[in-house]
């Protein structure tokens, strides 16, 4: 039986790879403790209960992330070969079932506990009397609709759609509920008002992504699907594209203004002025 | 109905080169034939990722083999798209299952080869023709396509109108993965036949090792998986060239072209199709490597697996739930919340078994003697990454926090560190492992080792960093960093990564450098250099074409029999009959 | 235990011994020089193959047959059209290849070698009868103007159809293997060759039915 010695239970390398694992567990711990980087703060209630339960699993994964790889560190160096005996043990049931059943608690506890931040921003629409915006992805800029002082979306014709002649999304010019509507290459909300978004694209999936709303929704040809906040602190926030749909995804971008009522009922009367002309 | 014992009549060795390497029945000589072209494809995939990690920190470089000198973004997305798919399907679909798989489970059973040799035979030609078809979407004059190894509709439904290698590109791309599903397909009947039927005497499913389990599963999964891929490829290829609208809804233009040949599907049909096979897919690429583990550091541990039986109860629910979890990808995708919720605690369910492998992997090496040949170091590192990918799955896994980390390198770093870290891992265990088997000499353990440190202290370089690119909210998929603001300050993470990845794939050279070397020069190997236990390690080094000379031995005894209290040795050999295992007086 | 070879004169053997147990050990099998030259293996083996292929096409039109409610479910779009009157005669003649193929078997059991040679052919012929049908079946849609584009409903016509006729083709050449191959250079005998074949041949048969009432009931 052939047996090449020199790597049996190399103190040496038994000891870097303990401790190399040791300051990469550390090293780790301290980059996600130091926040080093990071969410931008969130602007919404809801986005503050996001990160309550991603805090939550920080520190039930940090716990186990730490205890295993320290675990292997000390197993490493603890049992190299130093002409021990191995103890001979095929198992431990007590074991098995004791970690198991607090896996089991631990992974779907924290799941169940997850799920409520979910069913707010999905099992329930959004509240009466939100306002509507229409978010149209294409490739590859965003068009935001609203529909205007009469409060109804005029008609979209997909065979009308012309961005050099200055009709984005293909409104009809027939229908007299589309006069009023204002389509803008930007978002402006008012702040501490529910917001819908109805999220839609002309051409391939995108999927608008705003980080401080903690809210993302893929835009599906063929879908109007559903989102809604309530952001309450003013700012200008990036909006991204977060799925692939195409060349220039990577500058599919737009941007989120949060501002006053006063600021949104004077910025939405500049846009309908300028539909008059 | 009549059955008979077959009649086989001698087993003749190959004559002849075409029949000895070319179209070789042997499973040995196919198994090899799978890893090469696992090698060939690894380093392909290698070298279009650091030609994506220069252009994303380098975005004006001058790299050769483009046609204005720099990568565009269009480049930069067929380099995203073709890496992936090469990655999965050519490298961790095959080499832990198809070629080590191949090369030692019939051994391992006490077979002298797989039950149907000349079916094993057309599933690697199948599968090399795949590849060809698949690289040659690079050579059609708009280049390979741009949508992701997910390949989403409508996107890469229309043709070229969507943007460029969207025509002949992806259409290369789904017949490319046409066959090689079905190359899959028979490759997993063979594994599961020869498993369940051809094993030696003695060899009950109790004393199977790990290895074996995790082969025997991977097969059922890609047995049932790989069905479903064929099917969307085709309703795919079908909206691409037939004009039907499985994928396509109606009413859409593409920069001012109304689309007006298809109306009425759905985009969400294709994700549901492909994730149904996409997630026990990244299961068929990373159990074979969780047997390679529980073998290896139990071998080197000169211990038993702790806990055989919840691990291959582990191995099992594995399997089972990766079948029920495929929506995890599609929380965001308009999919309904509803379901979202039944595939979240899914999801959080499949978490347990893979830590209850963990701790028996740490259980296994507890009070253990523990000898590190390179082997035992990429085994070890295999944990290691294994926890640490895994773990930041438990944050995708709920739909709460997938609404800020999807797609986003959040995710990017949990796969790659699990597929592209973990599973590479335990293929680099296998290859140190088996090379002795295979070739007859040994490994250089000095480059083993060196080779291992750059690579472990690399990827976590590469892709622990990724992580936090996630959290600040750095999509995926993006071809460089200054169409957003919010990436500017993270342009330093991507040189840090890049740097590391630029180090790291050198590393991989050395890693060739020792394979070839020591195939001719290496230090001649015994029959059992490791002291292992499994029937691999009763025949001669390499093996005869029959793998026991006439001698199919017959197993009295697990898999894992070491340091038992009271025999001579520190092992004792599955095949070893009872009166001749010394007893220690 | 000893292989047993047969080829056709030899088939009377057949019916005796066999257990379709163990593996013989490796190369003591004597017979000198006609074989395969591959190592034996349990005749079960090969039934095993054949229920795990199954299980694999199941898959595979477990696929196509959810993206067909799901498609048809999904809005307003799915026209109804007429299935070609044809596809009822050809299921007919698929069940009574069914039939005939059962009978080649029986006489396969008894050792009626050219009883077993007829029917078998009788049954290739009815194959090759239905697949021709099928493409009638596709004549008379087109002469409507119905083709593989022309509605979600016909797309998927045209596709089950033609994923089951290629399936199908693939059992008419395993017929035909079965007619040609000399048995004695094969570890199997004619004989599980086609108790194998009748195994994939009726379930052939059976997504044959399962899809004809999909297309019919959802049509």
């Amino acid at each position: 039986m052939q047996r090449d010695n020199s790597e049996a239970g190399s103190t040496t390398i038994a000891f870097s790879l303990a401790v190399f694992i040791l300051i990469f567990t550390i090293v780790t711990v301290y980059i996600f403790v130091r926040k080093i980087w990071w969410f931008p703060p969130a602007i919404t209630a809801f986005g503050g209960q996001i990160d309550e339960q991603f805090h939550r699993t920080l520190v039930i994964t940090g716990v186990v992330f730490v205890a295993a790889q320290l675990g292997l560190a000390w197993a490493i160096f603890r049992f190299r070969d130093r002409g021990q005996k191995a103890v001979f043990f095929e198992g431990n049931s007590t074991m098995e079932f004791v970690w198991t059943l607090a896996t089991i608690v631990m992974f779907v506890g924290l799941g169940l506990y997850g799920e409520h931040a979910w069913a707010e921003a999905h099992f329930q629409g959004a509240a009466p009397g939100a306002l509507q915006v229409e978010v149209t992805g294409q490739q590859f800029q965003w068009q935001f609709r609203y529909a205007g002082p009469d409060g109804k979306y005029g008609q979209i014709k997909p065979e009308l759609i012309s961005a050099s002649t200055g009709n984005p999304v293909g409104l009809d010019p027939k229908d007299p509920a589309g006069k009023d509507d204002v389509v803008s290459p930007v978002m402006y909300v008012p702040a501490n008002r529910e917001i819908e978004l109805l999220i839609r694209t002309q051409d391939v999936t995108h999927s608008f992504y705003v980080r401080e709303l903690r809210l993302k929704q893929d835009a599906v040809p063929g879908m109007i699907i559903h989102m809604h906040f309530n952001a309450t602190v003013p700012g200008e926030y990036e909006i991204a594209c977060a799925e692939l749909c195409g060349l220039s995804h990577y500058t599919m971008r737009s941007f989120l203004y949060v501002v006053s009522q006063a600021e949104f009922d004077k910025w939405m009367s500049d846009q309908e002025t300028a539909l008059q002309q | 109905m009549v059955t008979h014992d077959s009649g086989g009549g001698h087993h003749h060795p190959p004559s002849g080169f075409i029949r000895k390497y070319i179209f070789s029945l042997d499973h040995k000589v196919i198994g090899i034939q799978y890893f090469f072209l696992a090698l060939f494809s690894v380093f392909t995939g290698m070298a279009l990722s650091i030609l994506m990690r220069i252009h994303l920190v380098w975005p004006h470089a001058k790299v050769p083999f483009t046609a204005s000198g720099q990568i565009t973004p269009d480049q930069y997305l067929a380099l995203v798209t073709m890496h992936g798919s090469i990655m999965v399907f050519m490298v961790l679909t095959t080499a832990p299952q198809s070629g080590f798989g191949n090369y030692i489970l019939p051994i391992q059973i006490g077979a002298e080869d797989m039950a149907f040799p000349v079916l094993n035979m057309l599933s690697f030609w199948t599968t090399f023709v795949s590849l060809v078809v698949l690289l040659s979407a690079f050579f059609v004059p708009e280049g390979a396509p741009i949508s992701g190894w997910t390949a989403y509709p409508t996107l890469s439904a229309m043709g070229q109108i969507t943007g460029p290698g969207e025509g002949a590109g992806q259409t290369l791309w789904v017949i490319g993965l046409a066959i090689f599903c079905v190359a899959s397909l028979l490759g997993a009947l063979n594994f599961i036949t020869t498993t369940l039927d051809l094993r030696a005497r003695g060899m009950t499913l109790g004393r199977l090792p790990l290895t074996v389990w995790s082969w025997l599963v991977t097969a059922i999964l890609g047995l049932l998986a790989f069905g479903v891929l064929l099917a969307a490829c085709i309703l795919l290829l079908l909206d691409r060239t037939a004009g039907t609208s499985f994928f396509i809804p109606g009413g859409l233009v593409v920069t001012d072209t109304p689309i007006i040949s298809h109306k009425g599907g759905s985009p969400l049909l294709w994700q549901h199709l492909f994730w149904f096979f996409g997630h026990p897919e990244v299961y068929i690429a990373i159990l074979p490597g969780m047997g390679v583990a529980s073998h290896v550091l139990s071998t080197f541990s000169r211990k038993p697996v702790f806990g055989y039986r919840a691990m291959v109860g582990a191995l099992c629910a594995i399997g089972f739930l990766g079948f029920c979890v495929w929506g995890h990808h599609m929380f965001i995708s308009g999919m309904s919340p509803y379901s979202a919720f039944a595939f979240s605690l899914m999801t959080m369910t499949i978490g347990v078994p893979s830590a209850i492998k963990t701790f028996n992997w740490l259980g296994t090496i507890w009070g253990g003697k523990i000898h590190f040949t390179t082997a035992m170091l990429f085994a070890l590192g295999f944990v290691s990454l294994f926890v640490t990918g895994g773990l930041s799955g438990l944050f995708l896994a709920q739909p709460s926090l997938d609404l800020y980390l999807h797609d986003t390198y959040f995710v990017v770093a949990h796969f790659h560190l699990i597929m592209g870290v973990a599973a590479i891992f335990g293929i680099f265990a296998a290859t140190f492992f088996w090379f002795p088997k295979m070739f007859g000499r040994m490994l250089n353990e000095t480059m083993g080792k060196i080779h291992f440190w750059l690579t472990f202290v690399g990827v976590y370089c590469i892709f622990m960093p990724m992580h936090f690119l996630g959290l600040a909210g750095h999509p995926r998929r993006y071809a460089d960093t200054t169409g957003v603001n919010f990436l500017a300050p993270l342009h330093s993470v991507h040189y840090f990564i890049t740097i590391a990845a630029m180090i790291t794939i050198t590393a991989q050279f050395l890693f060739l450098f020792n394979l070839f070397y020591s195939m001719k020069f290496g230090k001649k190997a015994g029959e059992n250099p490791w002291n292992a236990t499994t029937l691999e390690w009763s025949i001669p080094s390499p093996p005869p074409f029959d793998n026991f000379a006439g001698h199919v031995p017959s197993v009295y005894r697990g898999a894992y029999e070491f340091s038992v209290p009271g025999a001579t040795e520190d092992y004792i050999p599955q095949h070893l009959t009872p009166e001749k295992v010394g007893k220690a007086h | 235990m000893p292989g047993t070879f047969t080829d056709d004169v030899e088939i009377i053997e057949a019916g005796q011994g066999g257990g379709g147990g163990d593996i013989p050990a490796g190369g003591d099998d004597d017979g000198g020089d006609s074989g395969s030259g591959l190592p034996a293996i349990p005749s079960r083996a090969y039934f095993t193959a054949v229920q795990l292929a199954l299980a694999g096409i199941v898959m595979f039109f477990m696929a196509l047959t959810s993206s067909f409610l799901v498609r048809k479910g999904l809005g307003d779009d799915w026209v109804s059209f007429a299935l070609p009157r044809v596809i009822w005669f050809n299921s007919l003649v698929l069940l009574a290849s069914s039939g005939t193929i059962q009978v080649a078997r029986r006489y396969m059991r008894e050792g009626a070698v050219a009883s077993f040679r007829r029917w078998w052919a009788y049954t290739t012929a009815l194959g090759m009868l239905f697949l021709s049908g099928q493409l009638v079946a596709w004549r008379q849609l087109a002469a409507q103007g119905v083709f593989i584009s022309t509605n979600p409903s016909s797309s998927f016509f045209y596709l089950l159809t033609a994923m089951h006729g290629l399936h199908l083709a693939g059992g008419i050449l395993a017929l035909l293997y079965v007619t040609f191959r000399r048995w004695r250079r094969s570890r199997i005998t004619q004989a599980t060759a086609a108790d194998l074949v009748s195994i994939y041949w009726h379930f052939m048969d059976g997504l044959w039915l399962f899809l004809l009432a999909l297309l019919y009931l959802g049509r």
